[in-house]
């Protein structure tokens, strides 16, 4: 049974780094390599085996209803092989990134919690042990983000803390909402037992989910803290952050409730659609003004997350295929650009594209990276970002959307106009740099020729024989609505 | 009904306070209220008026008591809140060393 594991090795790693490490952080980087790599093992050996198949881990071997029962079926297995794969690549750049910051064990301890939580989250079958994981990785998010001690980064964490707190309140009055109705915490049998009892609350308690949930996912109107956490924050956690936990926190959550729980109401669906287009159109707008490099890509995750919405708004399996396709490359090539852009801020000391030149001499790893990482996320053939977007535009074009479909080439083209503005600024401007400050380290490198690699090996995804075996079971999944009752609780 | 209606209005006076305090202790105190209000709902959900406490004797059965998850549940949130609270003062007070004040409206180098 290898479901528990996926929480008990990233806490258990968490708990030995605290225990172990002297003043020194060389054992605590040993441990959370081990766990990153032993956490990717499990997760491409369950998301491999799994297919469509459903596995029921009940804690403490009780029944059902009194149980807190850990589910894994191809979706969370899928999100469980993102988690593991920018974990990895993030603990690798952090090792040269971190020594050049302040080095501390206590950064790898809350890494290991971040990840304890995001699991949690993506395995667990419960709603309120769903609340605690969220919970654990929020706190782990909001000490990572002011983990440098500047006084720019104490504000955006503080700024990230009390509007996480004000979701989180609102979810756990969702929760007890949901409680007084069903008499059960448990999902599987909240979506039996809910349109029996009282089908309006579903009304309220989506509501309150969406506003809740869409803070944390950074949905357009509720994204003020995005933009600031993300940009304020280490560059490996700022690639954490907008490559996997606003989706798994976010995007995933909604999708388990409002898909396979609630049974996609049209009415949220209508709210899905509406929400992505406002995120793509403003958020492109919004990028295109700034000159700081990080705060540039964090507001093309709120662009990249509308992307995301829409196709789940739409709703038919090709849209729902666009949008899962897009969760993953969105994790690539998110984190990537996050690397590279704190590869620049540690070599050269500064974000600002303005007084930022050509670095393709200087940097050589970190500007072609960059280069593919643009051309991946503005949507260039035969980049992955391309058949994402290029799939969800046609699904709405087939869904009889033409609309959503303008607004998503619209928010494709903006793309491309604020990256261009990166690499003609930023990467590959007038003035030549010869030579870095620091040195970059050989971490730092691996991981974004990792990310680079995979940003060209998952297009092939769409391929129709490797989409039926990795990507299909995952669209099933969604698509397949309220069967996650009768897969977890049986007939 | 009215019980319920009470613990919303409570619910709003600690969102009225995030929204218009310029302290951030303040903030943090009001983000508490909300919290409450939130805990105080889930154990009204539980509350049955007349029934006893659940712990199972000879002689009772389980309809005349009230319901314990809630409770439990309560337990685990007020935990939590805990955290985040220490989590906030922590960060008030850093803030303070940077920036000599408690007041959000100089604390702004981040631009929206």
């Amino acid at each position: 049974m290898i479901l528990p594991f996926f929480i008990i090795i990233p806490l258990l790693t968490a708990f030995l780094i605290t225990l172990i490490s002297g003043k020194k952080d060389d054992w605590a980087i040993i441990l959370s390599i081990i766990a990153a790599l032993s956490l990717l093992v499990l997760s491409v050996f369950s998301f491999v085996t799994i297919g469509g198949n459903t596995v029921v881990y009940n804690m403490s071997a009780w029944k059902i209803p009194y149980t807190i029962c850990l589910v894994l079926d191809a979706l969370s297995s899928f999100m469980l092989l993102i988690v593991s794969i920018i974990s990895l690549t993030s603990l690798m750049f952090s090792i040269k990134y971190i020594r050049h910051l302040s080095p501390s064990w206590k950064y790898y301890a809350l890494f290991m919690f971040l990840v304890t939580g995001m699991n949690g989250v993506i395995v667990t079958g419960d709603l309120f042990n769903l609340y605690v994981f969220l919970e654990i990785a929020l706190i782990a998010a909001y000490a990572l983000v002011a983990y440098g001690s500047k006084a720019e980064e104490f504000e955006a964490s503080f700024k990230y803390a009390v509007m996480g707190s004000i979701s989180s309140i609102l979810i756990l009055v969702g929760i007890g909402i949901i409680y007084s109705t069903t008499s059960t915490l448990t999902l599987a049998s909240i979506a039996k037992v809910l349109p029996e009892r009282n089908p309006q609350v579903m009304y309220w308690v989506g509501g309150i989910f969406m506003a809740g949930f869409g803070l944390k996912a950074a949905v357009m109107p509720f994204h003020a803290w995005l933009p600031d956490a993300h940009s304020s924050a280490p560059a490996p956690i700022s690639s954490m952050l907008s490559g996997v936990l606003i989706k798994t926190l976010g995007i995933y959550v909604l999708i388990r409730f409002f898909f396979n729980v609630l049974g996609a109401p049209d009415i949220f669906m209508t709210i899905f659609l509406v929400l992505g287009s406002i995120s793509i159109l403003v958020a492109s707008f919004l990028a295109i003004g700034q000159w700081d490099l990080k705060r540039l890509l964090a507001y093309s995750s709120i662009s990249q997350i509308g992307f995301i919405l829409l196709g789940l708004g739409i709703a038919t399996p090709l849209a729902i295929f666009g949008a899962v396709f897009h969760i993953l490359n969105h994790a690539i090539f998110k984190s990537l650009l996050f690397y590279n852009a704190g590869t620049v801020e540690m070599a050269i000391g500064t974000r600002d594209l303005r007084k930022m030149g050509n670095l393709t001499k200087a940097l050589p790893v970190a500007s072609s990276t960059s280069m593919i990482a643009t051309l991946s996320i503005a949507g260039m053939p035969p980049f992955n970002g391309f058949f994402s977007k290029l799939i969800i535009i046609i699904a709405a074009v087939q869904a009889v959307h033409p609309g959503y479909a303008l607004i998503a080439v619209v928010g494709s083209l903006l793309t491309l106009v604020y990256f261009m503005k990166v690499q003609r600024y930023g990467f590959r401007g007038e003035e030549l740099i010869e030579k870095p400050d620091v040195k970059v380290g050989l971490g730092m490198k691996a991981s974004m020729i990792i990310l680079a690699t995979l940003c060209v090996v998952t297009s092939l995804l769409v391929i129709p024989g490797i989409r039926e075996v990795t990507l299909e079971s995952v669209v099933s999944v969604i698509t397949g609505k309220t069967d996650y009752i009768f897969n977890v609780l049986g007939r | 009904m009215t019980v319920y209606l009470l613990c919303f209005i409570l619910l709003l006076v600690g969102l009225y306070g995030i929204i218009t305090k310029r302290d951030l202790i303040k903030i943090i105190l009001s983000l508490g209220i909300m919290g409450y209000a939130a805990n105080l709902m889930l154990i009204l959900f539980g509350y049955k008026s007349g029934a006893i406490y659940p712990i199972l004797e000879k002689g009772v059965t389980p309809e005349i008591m009230v319901d314990p998850l809630p409770q439990a549940l309560v337990l685990t949130s007020i935990v939590i809140e805990l955290g985040i609270t220490a989590m906030l003062v922590a960060l008030a007070v850093r803030l303070f060393e940077k920036y000599k004040t408690f007041d959000i409206t100089k604390i702004r180098r981040l631009s929206g």
